[in-house]
């Protein structure tokens, strides 16, 4: 209720600051942003905000939270076509190229102007750049960035007299370990899963570390050019068929990436992949001992990176997006970036939050916040194209109807190939 | 005087008439005139294509899904949800303890947003933790991925879906009813007719004008009420519950193609004025009014 209450003051007074904009000094700034897996976030997102207000009075910053990535795109871009303003955003990482096609952003590149700033620039980790980059120049600064990460329950693992040290780093471990982790009743129906990889929400995230993991990628940089129907992206989703249909450690058909969570909580299932920006709510609700570790590899470990970029809009002032650019370098900063690691899961998007005092201490205590860090050397971009919208559903349709056995991983990534394809074909 | 009288009615009609045309009229047209044209992107000029849109429609296995779709989806909500609202009226109605209870738990889902709802039943129909597979695990039987298994995922929509809107209909039904003459009953009743006799001859004739409005409501509900998919399958698993106004959305917001969109928005608008207008033709020259 007081979050509400909160909101609609701000709204008002934000109308009523709107109306008066001639007439204050300083700059306003409207910055959308997603949540993307629940949980508290907003409050901390306000909590940044109102801090960085507090060093810069003269920067008034209206932060909305907009619903998901999907939501969070629509939003801005219709407020920027209505006229409504927006200087900045925090928008789904792998829009990069529909949102330059819209000519909605500019490149930091075209901002940036002392040295320090270029530095800055180049401060974060390179895996986290990829899919901020395009035709040289760097478009999209890391935020709520995460890689998808293997949570697991040690306490099952130690039931099934598997040591809770050791999760499964290669697919053969974690088809056997998983096997073993299945516990049924005696009508043979199953109690407890091995493991759960989500299949609705966001089924392609999910594939591109199967993908990646078997030596795969699923485009090129440019966003001109997928593959799904190369051999080793088949046989990715033949291994994902084959964990439901043949060896049975996860459920046949889909599952719901909303409930996941919910599902390893409630001890439904020994294993999870999932976005590491669930660990800290994993973390204040499990009830019992669980672990963090990477995804297993079969030719290499591998996850994609995921999450939401800081883009700045075309459709600004120079001292706007002067304020912007400010904006995002105090929530890139290593304090704040440290700090909204910690509060959420999110990493660290630079080396340089992992050395500040707030980081160090925490992984002290709980060292699963570092997996996700780890992790990257081995991460690879997120399915990002032109047209990324109909591409992925291409995409997350073709693994569905593979999943549900509606049609072979061949048939299906094949066909979604030539859709991808025949559609792609006008952005070279 | 009749120029005078005329200005003062059209004064009086304005503000509603401008809100209708700014907001109904106008972007129909628009939408209509989008529909043919076609343009790179949304800041591109766009071009006249003729009838393209609508050839890349027919083509598009997506659309005839979701078409094959709603169709199912009408007619498994709307036949259903109106049989159980006259049922629960004719209850709710009769002369029971507590009918105010009665009628407020019949109401209830009604009063519910879709969204709630939505998040609510996603728990319920959840595989391993959910109440549904729960309550079916007590006797003993596993139970189904009920969104995630394509033969299910639009059958579960339609359930959730008939429970959020029999309740509503139901009101409809109850205000028909009081409105009765007890007459028309106990004259039955001294002719010797039996509860289906009466409810068959008597009752259900002279609901038909309610009976008419709800079934235009309830289809057109079924074309235009897709809150729920936002939570409970986003149209998966592939598009096995996608509905036409969430493909439209999913053309327009997902894939940014305002052109396709509007062609599909054709398509649904055209449908829509069709059904209506074979209900008041056809059904409304068999019903009763008095």
């Amino acid at each position: 209720m007081k979050t509400l209450t909160k909101c609609l003051t701000t709204v008002g007074v934000v109308s009523i600051l709107g109306f008066s904009s001639a007439a204050s000094a300083g700059t306003d700034l409207t910055m959308y942003y997603p949540v993307a897996v629940g949980g508290s976030l907003t409050k901390i997102v306000d909590g940044i905000v109102d801090k960085f207000e507090a060093q810069n009075p003269d920067i008034n910053v209206n932060a909305i939270y907009a619903g998901n990535y999907n939501d969070a795109r629509v939003k801005a871009l219709a407020a920027l076509k209505s006229g409504e303003p927006a200087q900045l955003s925090v928008l789904f990482s792998i829009d990069i190229h529909e949102l330059r096609n819209l000519e909605a952003i500019v490149a930091f590149d075209d901002i940036v102007s002392t040295d320090a700033e270029r530095e800055w620039l180049n401060s974060f980790y390179p895996a986290l750049m990829e899919n901020g980059k395009a035709d040289g120049k760097t478009w999209g600064v890391p935020f709520q960035r995460s890689t998808i990460v293997m949570y697991y329950n040690k306490d099952m693992f130690r039931a099934a007299g598997l040591d809770p040290e050791k999760p499964p780093t290669t697919w053969e471990e974690f088809t056997s370990m998983g096997k073993k982790l299945v516990k049924k009743d005696n009508n043979g129906n199953v109690q407890q899963w091995g493991a759960m990889i989500p299949s609705t929400g966001y089924p392609y995230w999910m594939f591109g570390a199967l993908t990646k993991q078997n030596s795969e990628v699923l485009m090129n940089q440019a966003g001109t050019e997928t593959y799904f129907d190369k051999p080793g992206v088949i046989d990715a989703l033949e291994y994902w068929q084959d964990l439901g249909n043949k060896h049975g450690v996860m459920p046949k058909g889909m599952i719901e990436w909303g409930t996941l969570r919910q599902n390893f909580l409630d001890q439904k299932t020994a294993i999870m992949w999932h976005s590491t920006g669930n660990l800290t709510t994993v973390k204040n609700k499990a009830s019992f001992d669980f672990g963090v570790a990477k995804l297993p590899g079969n030719k290499e470990l591998g996850s994609p990176t995921g999450g939401g970029n800081f883009y700045i809009f075309k459709k600004s002032s120079p001292e706007e997006k002067q304020a912007a650019l400010k904006l995002v370098k105090f929530m890139t900063s290593p304090e704040q970036a440290a700090h909204w690691s910690k509060s959420t899961g999110y990493m660290g998007v630079g080396p340089g939050a992992y050395e500040t005092e707030t980081l160090k201490a925490y992984l002290k205590t709980f060292p699963p916040a570092a997996v996700a860090r780890d992790q990257l050397t081995h991460a690879t971009a997120e399915l990002s194209t032109h047209d990324a919208g109909r591409v992925r559903k291409f995409l997350d349709d073709a693994i569905q109807s593979a999943l549900t056995s509606q049609e072979t991983a061949k048939k299906a990534l094949t066909d979604a190939q030539k859709q991808a394809k025949s559609i792609l074909r006008r952005y070279k | 005087m009749i120029n005078r009288l005329n200005l003062k009615a059209w004064l009086l009609l304005l503000p509603a008439l401008s809100l209708l045309i700014a907001f109904t009229h106008w972007p129909t047209l628009k939408s209509f005139w989008r529909s043919f044209t076609w343009a790179r992107s949304d800041v591109a000029p766009s071009q006249f294509v003729g009838l393209d849109n609508y050839r890349i429609m027919l083509d598009d296995p997506v659309f005839w899904k979701v078409i094959e779709n709603n169709f199912w989806y009408a007619l498994g909500t709307v036949p259903t949800s109106i049989g159980l609202a006259i049922m629960m009226a004719l209850w709710v109605n009769s002369k029971i303890r507590c009918t105010s209870l009665l009628r407020l738990a019949f109401f209830t889902p009604t009063i519910l947003p879709m969204i709630t709802v939505a998040n609510i039943w996603l728990f319920f129909y959840s595989p391993n933790i959910g109440l549904f597979n729960q309550l079916l695990g007590l006797v003993g039987i596993a139970g189904p991925n009920w969104l995630g298994d394509p033969d299910l995922a639009l059958s579960s929509l339609m359930v959730m879906t008939i429970w959020k809107e029999a309740g509503f209909f139901m009101i409809f039904y109850l205000a028909a009813l009081q409105t009765l003459s007890p007459e028309l009953f106990d004259a039955a009743k001294l002719e010797g007719a039996n509860a289906w006799r009466i409810f068959r001859k008597i009752t259900f004739p002279l609901l038909m004008p309610t009976t008419l409005f709800v079934l235009i409501n309830a289809l057109l509900n079924a074309f235009k009420l897709v809150d729920h998919l936002f939570i409970l399958t986003k149209g998966g698993p592939n598009n096995a519950s996608n509905l036409l106004l969430y493909y439209i959305y999913e053309t327009a917001f997902s894939f940014l193609d305002s052109y396709y969109a509007a062609t599909l928005t054709v398509v649904m608008l055209l449908t829509l004025a069709l059904i209506a207008l074979v209900q008041i033709l056809v059904i409304d020259r068999r019903i009763h009014y008095r």
